[in-house]
């Protein structure tokens, strides 16, 4: 009898290893609090602040989830990873979704087998250079030094970049953005390449911005947005509905200010499904009704996020550009709430 | 008269696994092993079933796919189309590259720390005890960072050497119009090979063994007939004259490529980055710290009435020190060597924290992380690892087997 408890255990053991892969909804609810992968620092997008409250473009997407999920946008326990742990964090376990400026590609979404519930901001690979350097095109880059993170995409566009125009070039790899800053500032390198917001998120904190150039060149698509564990669907939807209801939410006109007034109901039905005053669709994630009226009233809808952390009034002023929603002629497109 | 007899036969009870000190511990090292295997298994096990639900399965064929991304210092020919396991074995001979080398200047850091800590002049033995004392007790990922910081902040920016686009002359120049010390790096000469260009090299190996034939022949002649014929000379005939001869006979074919100004930095001779420099330093003065501690050990152990004797026999000290300390030391220093060679070997996969591109950096770094086979590529590098390790203890072996107390 022993033996069969024995070899009951080690079933369940083994079983409920392969189960833990799904219902992350469930854990966080449980949990009550949200583990948001972000990065170890890029300004704008994910930083603390001077009170240790992390704060960026990035950070609101965590904090519009745990808004929508536990109805409290602080219960965000943030885990800062590199470019080069991050997909192992997601994969492990240890984070529930990671919002890190990451490119969505097919190997990540296929063969690393995450699920890319969106695209929270268009961009593409750019190149910083000092204006002393006199370089005025990423062409006139052949022998140059050239500081990377590793793990990125950025390494491999920059290989295929450099060997399609046929010239060469001396990596300089390196784990976080911000040693990646602090070589190209000491002459460590040459040349810093990274996704263009990044670029002009860490450029905004230099000493002397005016010294610095981004060359003209644009190499790459850049799509970046949130992702969770590929299998994981409830939870898939959950961070993919939230990222829309804040795109929606600026294409309709609802403010973190007027939310709560226009929640008391409107004649635009879409309005109405979205803030839960009509239809059931909260409940079909599996959440109260007033979900995405919580994320919204977070940090605002996507244009008020955009323009508070990295819009053209703060240091890093990117403008809107492909960013802009479908109506402004962007790209920003949001299937219906329906 | 006495008979012996048998002691009377005890049937096995089972209750004699726990009581008798005879089988107690069989009982309990089979538990054990149960143990372990039920561990192991469960473990096995668990990664299989997380493996299969995340739909993963163990392949090496990425191996087999082009890389995608560059290295920046390559012993072989690789680029950004090379395969994985290009990338992998670029990666492998860097670490080999840094290993190699700071074993060698650890070795000499050591032996030197080591004799004069036992020197009678006050100052130089205590500057030693600082030296082994501060670098023994301060981790060396944290003397990497350090040296690697202050490399790269001691030396001027590449820019001063860059030629004004005004025309005018650069702050700075080579060192000698052949050296440059540059916050990029060392820039050094670099020696090519002609055409025939190898035979020079080939000969000047040969002549290395050829030295060595010629000591053992000098020795044989010193132990047969008592004669002794001169050694340092002749040497140094045998090391240098036939490839100096294959040189001219070959019609030069040896060269220097001297570094040259190029739009951003230097171009031809040798480029010894910052990164490999912090390393290669960063292991050598660390380890060599502990070396100095074994080679102090090794010479205290050798009995202080040998040195005495060897005086009275009218030796004079330096020759005290090679002929009767250091070849009786030596036995007990080389089993920690080893362990210290080993210590740098592992050690050098610390040379991701400044970026050089050792076999965890390619391999265990970017490799695992562009195709996310982390358990292939851990895997892999274990191996890789593993071998290295166990080739180096059992030259080591060899050597220590060949100096060892040969008793007759
Ligand atoms: N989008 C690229 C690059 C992402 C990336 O690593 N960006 C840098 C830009 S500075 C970053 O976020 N670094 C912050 C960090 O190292 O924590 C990718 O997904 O591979």
């Amino acid at each position: 009898m022993k033996k069969s408890v024995f070899l009951g255990a080690l079933t369940v053991a083994g079983l409920s290893a392969g189960v833990a892969a799904a219902g992350t909804l469930d854990d966080v609810k449980a949990r009550d609090m949200l583990n948001c992968g972000v990065t170890t620092g890029v300004p704008g997008f994910a930083e603390p602040d001077a009170n240790g409250v992390w704060q960026g473009f990035d950070v609101a997407v965590c904090r519009a989830v745990a808004a929508a999920v536990l109805g409290d946008s602080t219960k965000v326990q943030f885990v800062p990873t590199t470019g080069k742990t991050r997909f192992t964090a997601l994969a492990s376990g240890e984070i529930d979704m990671l919002a890190r400026n990451t490119t969505w590609t097919f190997s990540r979404d296929v063969d690393l087998k995450f699920e890319f519930v969106g695209i929270n901001y268009y961009d593409g690979q750019g190149f910083m250079v000092p204006s002393a350097l006199g370089v005025s095109s990423a062409k006139d880059l052949d022998g140059a030094t050239v500081c990377i993170q590793t793990g990125t995409t950025t390494e491999l566009n920059l290989a295929d970049f450099f060997r399609a125009n046929n010239i060469s070039y001396e990596p300089v790899p390196i784990e976080t953005g911000a040693e990646a800053v602090q070589q190209y500032l000491a002459g460590a390198c040459d040349v810093y390449t990274t996704d263009a917001s990044a670029l002009a998120a860490q450029r905004a904190n230099f000493e002397a911005p005016a010294d610095h150039v981004l060359l003209p060149e644009i190499v790459s698509k850049e799509p970046l947005g949130p992702l969770v564990r590929h299998g994981d669907h409830e939870w898939g939807d959950v961070v993919r509905w939230t990222l829309n209801a804040l795109i929606t939410a600026e294409e309709l006109g609802v403010t973190s200010v007027n939310a709560e007034e226009l929640a008391g109901g409107t004649d635009n039905p879409e309005v109405n499904r979205l803030l839960g005053t009509e239809g059931t669709l909260g409940e079909m994630l599996g959440l109260d009704a007033e979900w995405a009226k919580r994320a919204v009233m977070t940090g605002g809808n996507y244009g008020e996020i955009f323009s508070t952390n990295i819009g053209e009034e703060t240091p890093i002023g990117l403008a809107r550009g492909l960013n802009a929603q479908w109506t402004e002629g962007g790209l920003l497109y949001s299937p219906p709430f329906r | 008269m006495t008979i012996a007899t048998d002691p009377p036969k005890e049937s096995f009870r089972l209750s004699m696994l726990i009581n008798d000190t005879r089988y107690r511990s069989y009982t309990f090292q089979a538990i054990a092993l149960l143990a372990l295997i039920v561990f192991f298994s469960i473990l096995g096990n668990n990664l299989a079933q997380n493996l299969a639900a995340a739909g993963l399965n163990i392949s090496y064929e990425f191996l087999g796919d082009p890389a995608g991304y560059d290295i920046n210092q390559q012993p072989i020919p690789y680029d950004s189309q090379s395969t994985h396991m290009r990338a992998s074995i670029v990666g492998a001979l860097n670490t080999l590259i840094v290993a190699f080398l700071a074993c060698v200047t650890a070795t000499i850091f050591g032996v030197i720390a080591g004799v004069l800590r036992l020197s009678n002049n006050w100052i130089i033995s205590k500057l030693m005890s600082i030296y082994v004392e501060i670098f023994r007790n301060i981790p060396v990922l944290i003397w990497l960072i350090i040296i690697f910081t202050i490399t790269a902040n001691v030396f001027a920016p590449i820019a001063e050497f860059r030629l004004p686009r005004d025309g005018s002359d650069p702050e700075r120049t080579l060192i000698f119009g052949m050296m440059a010390f540059t916050n990029q790096g060392v820039f050094i000469p670099k020696l090519t090979l002609g055409d025939s260009g190898a035979f020079v090299i080939y000969a000047f190996l040969a002549s290395i063994l050829g030295v060595f034939g010629y000591r053992g022949y000098a020795r044989k002649k010193l132990f047969d007939e008592g004669k002794t014929i001169p050694v340092l000379l002749p040497s140094l005939a045998i090391l240098i004259v036939p490839a100096v001869l294959m040189y001219f006979a070959l019609g030069r074919p040896l060269g220097v490529d001297l570094p040259e100004m190029g739009r951003f930095r230097f171009e031809g001779g040798l480029q010894l980055r910052t990164s490999f420099i912090a390393l290669w330093f960063a292991l050598s003065i660390y380890t060599g710290a502990f070396i100095a501690e074994n080679v102090r050990a090794g010479i205290l152990a050798v009995s202080k009435g040998q040195s005495e004797a060897a005086a009275a026999l009218g030796l004079r000290s330096g020759r005290i020190m090679n002929l009767v300390i250091l070849p009786q030391a030596l036995r007990v220093i080389i089993p920690p060597l080893i362990s210290q060679y080993l210590n740098i070997t592992k050690n050098s996969s610390l040379a991701i924290a400044v970026g050089y591109m050792d076999l965890t950096g390619t391999l265990g770094g970017i490799t695992l992380n562009q195709t996310g086979r982390a358990i292939e590529s851990v895997l892999l590098l274990m191996l890789f690892y593993l071998t290295f390790s166990l080739t180096i203890s059992a030259l080591m072996n060899v050597y220590n087997n060949s100096i060892k107390l040969k008793e007759r």
